[in-house]
């Protein structure tokens, strides 16, 4: 059993789960947005005060801080005792691509040159991490929802607004990875 | 005590986002790309399952945990806010690799750095507050 939790789980299940998730919040009164945190996390240190946007009963909104919490410690025990013990299966043509952007590919979550704490003695770490932080913070309040809100919820829902969301997140992500990040990275 | 089962279904979200690989800044890479169907495959199981379970609740008139009937909100059109908004956001979402839930759970996994993410994140959420009027919508 924990032999096959360890493994990457299949698309198919994993869709299934995040299902799941979205329809325990549904029963319990509630929807699956996650970035909405992000702005009660401002209200809560006292942005109400200041800016109008932020000034709202934040408090009606702690069971999804709770969730927030919840999935720290999710990904912590993930890394204690449910971390796939081979590398990540990353297509031979990306990780061709990534050698062309001095990425390399470390078998990881996650690119060394970026995440690794090692990396932040270049302050250009710093600046691609925040800025990229600044963009997805500015950009998922501007549009309403992130993946979590339009890409399920939303699309679940069959609103149309969250299909030009989603387009949006796609022609934003295709610029960045086509056009930007070979020039930046 | 009925809180804690928001915290739970919190752990649930970040075991499912690492063992789906989600949160992976390389999967992220992969997917805008074209190279792998990982991605597009949960997201599109998702959807499927999420549209015919939301179909069946609308149709069933299901009711909640407290015997409340289950609303959906409508998204308000204009549609500006979502094009504009949403290429911002897919812009910090291929740099970073992460969007907004991934972040913490990264955090949690043990990817420190994440928290300049997170740092950066409240930060454009703030600025979004602090011009949302000067912007169209």
């Amino acid at each position: 059993m924990i032999d096959f939790i360890r493994q990457p789980w299949p698309w198919y299940f994993s869709g299934f789960m995040i299902v799941l998730i979205m329809l325990m919040l549904i029963f319990w009164g509630k929807s699956f947005g996650f970035s909405s945190n992000l702005r009660t996390i401002c209200s809560m240190t006292g942005a109400g005060k200041k800016v109008k946007f932020f000034d709202f009963n934040w408090k009606a909104q702690q069971w999804n801080l709770l969730f927030l919490l919840g999935s720290i410690i999710g990904g912590w025990i993930s890394a204690q005792f449910l971390s796939n013990p081979n590398d990540l299966q990353l297509s031979a043509s990306t990780v061709a691509d990534l050698n062309g952007l001095g990425i390399h590919f470390n078998g990881a979550l996650n690119p060394d040159e970026l995440f690794s704490l090692s990396a932040l003695s270049n302050p250009k770490t710093w600046l691609l991490l925040l800025s990229g932080g600044i963009l997805v913070g500015f950009g998922s309040r501007y549009a309403g929802g992130c993946t979590s809100g339009h890409a399920i919820s939303g699309l679940s829902n069959l609103q149309l607004p969250s299909l030009v969301a989603v387009i949006g997140f796609f022609i934003g992500g295709l610029l960045m990875t086509w056009l930007i990040l070979p020039i930046i990275l | 005590m009925k809180s804690i089962k928001y915290i739970l279904a919190g752990i649930l979200f970040g075991i499912v986002m690492i063992k789906s690989e989600a949160v992976s800044w390389f999967r992220i890479y992969e997917m805008f790309r074209f190279q792998s169907f990982q991605m597009y495959g949960i997201i599109g199981t998702a959807v499927v399952l999420g549209a015919i379970s939301v179909f069946l609740i609308k149709k069933m008139k299901w009711k909640d945990a407290s015997h409340l009937p289950i609303v959906f909100k409508d998204k308000e059109r204009p549609y500006t806010k979502y094009l504009i908004g949403g290429t911002i956001f897919g812009l910090g979402w291929a740099l970073t690799g992460a969007c907004p839930g991934p972040m913490f759970v990264n955090l949690g996994y043990g990817y420190l750095t994440m928290a300049i993410v997170i740092i950066g994140a409240l930060l454009g959420t703030y600025l979004y507050g602090l011009i949302k009027d000067k912007l169209p919508h």
